[in-house]
């Protein structure tokens, strides 16, 4: 910790670390100075001049964002000086902005705007022609618009730095300076479109959200992206029901600005055509819509009918429904159904880690000790593509701590270029990789490890056994691919652990087992698609399915039911690093029900009693029932997020390679959920691939 | 070689004492006239000591900001295991100004050694020229004074025998007058666009790829093997206190005998126009002056009389800047001048802050109204309110440069822009250029 | 894409003369030498440059549009620029500059039909003393008349 010096800013004496830049300083004394080039964690430009205060003895204004406080130093940050100042500066700015607010996206949500109101600019002495370019459409989402654009620079930065793709850049000279795409004229890059949340006026806009609503006409739903296990905030504008865009401007949740294409653009599955919305009942080759009443009738009557000749089940759970819908799905299939025959699509071996790590109370990182840690080895895995937010923690951890990373993958990526050392090793051979990184590793004050699922089973245990070798903390993160993958595993879907990686007393059929088993009388899949990839062995199963879309097992059903996304209820996640977070309803979809609801009603039709389905509910369950899962909920409830804590105690299972199967998803899919999303298929570069190095 | 124009009597030479030799850019002729003696001295003195040699010398850097270089060398952590470099800004933009021109078309080796002897002073081994991409014949000259000296051993390793290296380059620049604003220039030596960088760290430290880096002015570079030879104390004494030496001013415009002429700091700047320049031409009376180049407040005749060096022209509140000279007679027409420089500032603003890409063009755009006869009442005073809203509040010196001359042509003429409201230039002077 | 052996010659010791690691220095030079070649600075050299720099094409691109003398439109073959800032200004710089115009037929930043001239009217060369003054290319005329700039274009009007 840096010495603390005193330092008076409006006549407020307040204390700061040596060298915090003065308008940090203002911010945590409670007074906010205004800036538009200034972006926390961005590098320092200096360049819109609106943060000038006045500073004691000193010749001229200074701008608050390149001065380190010091000692006795004496600020105004709005005597009259300063704001004639700022206005004078709006002035400058608004000379060659045009003034078409009313019909610009970011009109009652405009930085410039607020700016303008503040200071009293509205009238101008701009009586020239302004310079005019047209708009220009970079790709389907991304708009620039040159005459708004102020050169603020945040979108260069954030799209180099904080992306490390550098896609924008700044062309010509003086006034007719301009924000310039990297393939001439339009985009090749991960279309992330975080150029556009951090554009603080309209110069920049999405091509989904445009003319669509005004800012005040949406409600502003802050939820979890469902698309891959890194867990990002997302706040959804939602307008009668339907989603206008999805975006994180106010940096609130685990990922801050961040969000990638998927987080932003592919809410649009949710109302997409393709939507089942009623009841399906298989006729011959067809399918016809019913009642709810009669679907769940119809399920019921099947599932008590074969449980009462102790026929056999087969349960198939999904990575992106809630820890509430798994915890009550595995609770349904071991008590209601009376089967263990229950499991999910693994895509990442975290049983193995969560046994190998029994008994330690802080070795698995959270998305902040990614921010945090000295060190950072990747291994098997293409984290920009796979895992976009963790990627961006790891650069600015690096951008702003110096970490060093390493990188262990079977081709090129983006990590590639800002790793102190890069190995390439075909995959299942990341364990004698690593032994060339001990040396390097072993002189690292900490460090986070991240693997993919090529290492699995008892290269788990390996990995930790060489990470107990450094002599240094180490933390891991067993990579996985969906929304709630992590949360799948923790409730117990699996037939060999119960909820909380506590052993099951009889393991039933796993994910392969149960598809391959000639004889299964019921199939019951909540929210998965095993058939896109498998065969039915059983031709007499009876097929249930839960789901938004006529996917290739739902084609397979008898009976289909249609469920709500994530994005229509309510519930928690846990994420890749085991942080727990709450979904919250935003869209509205007539016809269909959260599966939660859904195994609910079957329940009650089948006369079974197996507790109230509402979601906070089954969280108190949970939070009683599943080891680690104790965590305080008023975080949860303000829209934050709890890590789960480490298991205290072996969860003794045996290793199952086989099962576990990543779907390799890149930026621009999302395994079956991708499919209907318009938005991701679109794009010029969708769908990309893995260890292409971008 | 002929010069460019006829020396002056009262000159006194110093960096120019080669000039009008023959074969004077040779080396030949260098090391015939004390050339490379001041390096073979400096060799034997020790960093310390030739740093103190040029602070004793008063020498304020001759790129227009007058900041004593000696100083400026003692920044330098000589201690980083760094590489350092020595760069030189001949990037000679600002209007008015043509000296480093005539230094290096010259007396080529001067630069050199004045560059090599910084190397001794601070450890480095070496330095660039960023020479202005339209002076390319002076990049094929440097470089072939260059190749001289390393075929006579006077650059490369171990020179001369003396146990020490130093290698030139030069480096082409392509455009752009904010290169030569001296964080730009490393930016654009970088390969970047010349964008200015923040401050602290300064280039001493952190200059030219994240290395310490001494960035000089041609002119002052080559009064550096002078100050060597001679010492400091007689540099220093040919100036006024606190402006040691000579300096090359650059007389422009409505003068008999244009040219660039060393003269000793603190030189009469009436005496200068009328006895080195020859008077203002056609008989015509003196009407102003900007003493240092455009950037500089214009003085008004009866202002003139007054010593040339940095602190006596700060006093009459301009600068002495880089020593262009620009004299103006009766008949000039002062909107259309103004125009002119702020055309100028605006086509040069770089665009990286707010109020000198606005405010430079915003300017530009209501003299040219302005002069045209359709200028409003309120325009002379919104014209000063501008440039009063960028002083010292745009990121670096080129908003000021623009916002000066501008607050000092309306405080000065203001009954030429009022004149201009009747409807036209009283002056007779139309301005018809395509550019806008 | 490649050079005459001269231009190649120099490229490769201007990427070798920077830091180790530094090679996007050569960057500005390099598509100033280039375009006197080329003609401009066309799609295909900016990637050119690009690669022998280490850099990516926006980063060439940046740089174009910010440096006055790089010019994405071909020049004539004799590139005429005439500067009418404050020191030729006062001497007669514009002067020069609507002579050179009319004469030619062009505008600022035109090329002639035939692409042997271009002019362009520019911002202080370093020729103050000499005003008004010229720059053909890279040849200064310093002093220069209406006449001699008649003289001037005539002669180059001659030549191969």
């Amino acid at each position: 910790m840096a010495d603390l010096v005193t330092f008076t800013i409006d006549g407020k004496a307040v204390k700061a670390p040596a060298g915090t830049l003065l308008i940090e300083a203002a911010k945590r004394a409670g007074i906010e100075i205004p800036s538009f080039c200034y972006y926390e964690g961005l590098a320092l430009q200096a360049a819109c001049r609106m943060c000038l205060v006045e500073i004691e003895k000193a010749p001229k204004l200074a701008v608050a964002c390149t001065t380190p406080v010091a000692e006795g130093m004496v600020v105004h940050t709005e005597s009259p000086t300063v704001a004639t100042a700022r206005k004078a500066m709006l002035e400058f700015l608004l000379t060659n902005h045009p003034l078409d607010c009313p019909v610009c996206d970011k009109g009652g949500e405009c930085e410039l705007q607020d700016m303008t109101f503040r200071y009293g600019a509205g009238e101008s002495r701009f009586t020239e022609i302004k310079v005019h370019v047209d708009e220009k459409q970079w790709s389907p989402v991304v708009y620039y618009d040159g005459p708004r654009c102020i050169l603020c620079y945040r979108c260069v930065r954030i799209c180099d730095e904080g992306m490390g793709v550098g896609a924008l850049g700044i062309v010509n000279r003086g006034v007719v300076s301009e924000i310039a795409p990297n393939a001439g004229d339009h985009l090749v890059c991960d279309e992330c479109g975080m150029c556009i949340d951090i554009c603080p006026v309209g110069a920049l806009t999405s091509g989904a959200y445009r003319y669509k609503t005004r800012p005040w006409e949406m409600t502003h739903i802050g939820t979890i992206c469902t698309h891959c296990a890194d867990g990002c905030k997302t706040t959804l504008g939602v307008r009668n029901g339907q989603i206008v865009r999805g975006n994180n401007r106010d940096r609130s949740g685990i990922n801050g600005e961040f969000l990638c294409m998927k987080g932003r653009y592919a809410f649009d599955f949710v109302h997409s055509e393709e939507r089942l919305q009623a009841p399906m009942r298989r006729t011959g080759d067809n399918f016809e819509p019913i009642s709810w009443g009669e679907a769940l009738e119809m399920v019921a009557r099947k599932f008590n009918e074969v449980k009462s000749r102790s026929g056999r089940f087969g349960v198939i759970g999904s990575n992106h429904t809630t820890n509430e819908e798994n915890y009550y799905l595995q609770k349904f299939a071991r008590q209601g159904l009376g089967t263990s025959n229950i499991d999910h699509h693994r895509t990442g071996d975290i049983a193995t880690l969560v046994d190998a790590l029994s008994g330690r109370e802080d070795a698995l990182a959270t998305t902040l000790d990614l921010y945090d840690s000295k060190a950072i080895l990747i291994l098997a895995n293409d984290l920009s593509q796979q895992h976009p937010f963790l990627a961006f923690q790891i650069r600015a951890n690096r951008r702003h701590h110096d970490a060093h990373i390493y990188v262990i993958t079977p081709g090129p990526v983006r990590e590639d270029r800002y790793a102190v050392r890069s190995i390439r090793a075909p995959e299942g051979a990341e364990l004698e990789a690593v032994e060339q990184l001990r040396d390097a590793l072993q002189g690292e004050s900490g460090l986070v490890i991240l693997y993919g699922d090529a290492v699995k089973g008892d290269a788990v245990r390996r990995l930790v056994a060489f990470g107990d070798s450094l002599g240094i903390p180490v933390k891991y993160v067993a990579l996985v691919d969906y929304s709630n993958s992590r949360g799948a595993f923790d409730m117990g879907l699996t037939p060999d652990l119960l909820p909380g990686y506590q052993p099951a007393p009889a393991p039933g059929l796993n994910y392969d087992e149960i598809l391959a088993s000639p004889d299964l009388d019921v199939l019951w899949v909540v929210g998965a698609n095993p058939l896109k990839d498998h065969a039915l062995a059983s031709p007499g199963a009876f097929v249930v399915v839960q789901d938004l879309f006529m996917t290739e097992t739902a084609k397979r059903a008898d009976i289909v039911l249609p469920a709500s996304s994530a994005y229509e209820k309510n519930g928690t996640v846990t994420n890749v690093c085991g942080q727990v977070q709450r979904l919250k309803a935003g869209a509205k979809v007539m016809g269909v029900k959260p599966d939660l609801e859904i195994m609910g009603l079957i329940g009650r039709e089948m006369g079974l009693n197996l507790g109230i389905w509402k979601p906070d509910k089954v969280f108190d369950e949970i939070r009683s029932a599943v080891r680690g899962y104790n965590i305080p909920v008023p975080a949860l409830a303000a829209g934050g997020a709890a890590a789960t804590s480490p298991l205290n105690g072996r969860a003794p299972v045996p290793a199952r390679p086989e099962l576990i199967r990543s779907s390799r998803d890149t930026l621009f899919t999302s395994g079956t959920l991708g499919r209907y999303s318009k938005a991701l298929g679109e794009l010029l570069e969708a769908p990309g691939s893995l260890y292409g190095g971008r | 070689m002929p010069l460019y124009n006829e020396p002056s009597p009262l000159e006194v030479k110093v960096l120019t004492r080669r000039f009008g030799l023959p074969n004077s850019a040779s080396i030949d002729t260098y090391l015939a006239n004390d050339g490379y003696k001041a390096f073979l001295k400096a060799v034997e003195m020790t960093p310390e000591e030739i740093i103190q040699e040029v602070k004793t010398s008063n020498l304020r850097g001759r790129g227009g900001a007058g900041f004593p270089t000696g100083m400026k060398w003692s920044f330098v952590p000589r201690q980083s295991p760094k590489p350092k470099y020595i760069i030189c800004n001949a990037d000679e933009s600002e209007p008015g100004t043509c000296k480093d021109r005539v230094l290096m078309e010259y007396d080529p080796h001067q630069l050199l050694e004045g560059m090599m002897i910084a190397g001794l002073a601070v450890d480095s081994k070496k330095g660039y020229i960023y020479i202005r991409g339209e002076y390319r014949y002076l990049i094929d000259h440097m470089e072939r004074a260059i190749a001289e000296a390393y075929s006579r051993g006077w650059l490369g390793k171990n020179i001369q025998g003396t146990g020490k290296d130093f290698d030139i380059y030069t480096h082409s620049g392509a455009g752009a007058y904010e290169c030569g604003e001296e964080t730009a220039l490393l930016d654009s030596i970088e390969g970047k666009r010349g964008i200015p960088r923040l401050k602290p760290p300064f280039p001493a430290v952190v200059g030219a790829w994240q290395s310490p880096t001494i960035l000089n002015n041609v002119e002052t570079f080559c009064a550096v093997p002078a100050i060597i030879r001679d010492g400091g104390a007689a540099f220093a004494a040919l100036g006024t206190p606190k402006n040691g030496g000579t300096r090359l001013f650059c007389l422009s415009g409505h003068i008999n005998k244009p040219g660039v002429y060393e003269l000793p700091m603190g030189f009469n700047l009436l005496r200068m126009i009328d006895e080195v320049g020859g008077g203002v031409r056609n008989g015509k009376k003196l009407k102003a002056v900007i003493p240092g180049g455009s950037s500089c407040p214009v003085l008004k005749a009866e202002e003139c009389d007054l010593a040339m060096d940095f602190d006596t022209v700060a006093k009459a509140k301009s600068m002495l800047g880089s020593g262009g000279v620009i004299v103006m007679d009766e008949d000039t027409c002062m909107v259309k001048a103004m125009l002119r420089i702020m055309r100028f500032y605006a086509h040069e603003s770089c665009g990286w802050c707010i109020p000198c890409r606005e405010g430079t063009t915003w300017l530009r755009k209501i003299l040219t109204r302005f002069h045209e006869g359709l200028g409003e009442r309120g325009d002379i005073d919104l014209m000063g309110d501008i440039a009063k809203n960028m002083l010292g509040r745009t990121f670096c010196a080129l908003g000021d440069a623009a916002a000066m001359p501008m607050i000092s042509f309306v405080e000065k003429f203001r009954d030429e822009f009022e004149a201009h409201l009747a409807g036209s230039c009283p002056f007779g002077q139309v301005h018809e250029l395509a550019l806008a | 894409m490649t050079f005459s052996p001269e231009l190649e010659a120099r490229f490769a010791k201007m990427l070798e003369q920077y830091p180790p690691g530094r090679q996007r220095s050569a960057v500005v030079p390099m598509l100033l030498y280039a375009q006197d070649e080329v003609g401009a600075v066309t799609p295909e050299l900016i990637e050119e440059v690009a690669k022998r720099c280490g850099v990516t094409p926006l980063q060439v691109n940046e740089v174009v549009g910010y440096y006055s003398m790089l010019h994405k439109k071909p020049l004539g073959k004799y590139h005429i620029q005439v500067c009418t800032n404050i020191s030729c200004l006062l001497v007669g710089g514009e002067e020069l500059y609507r002579r050179a115009s009319q004469k030619l037929g062009i505008g600022n930043k035109e090329t002639t039909p035939d692409g042997r001239f271009s002019l362009e009217e520019v911002e202080c060369i370093g020729a103050c003393s000499w005003a008004p003054a010229i720059e053909i290319n890279y040849d200064f005329h310093h002093f220069v008349t209406p006449e001699r700039l008649d003289q001037l274009i005539e002669s180059l009007r001659k030549t191969e």
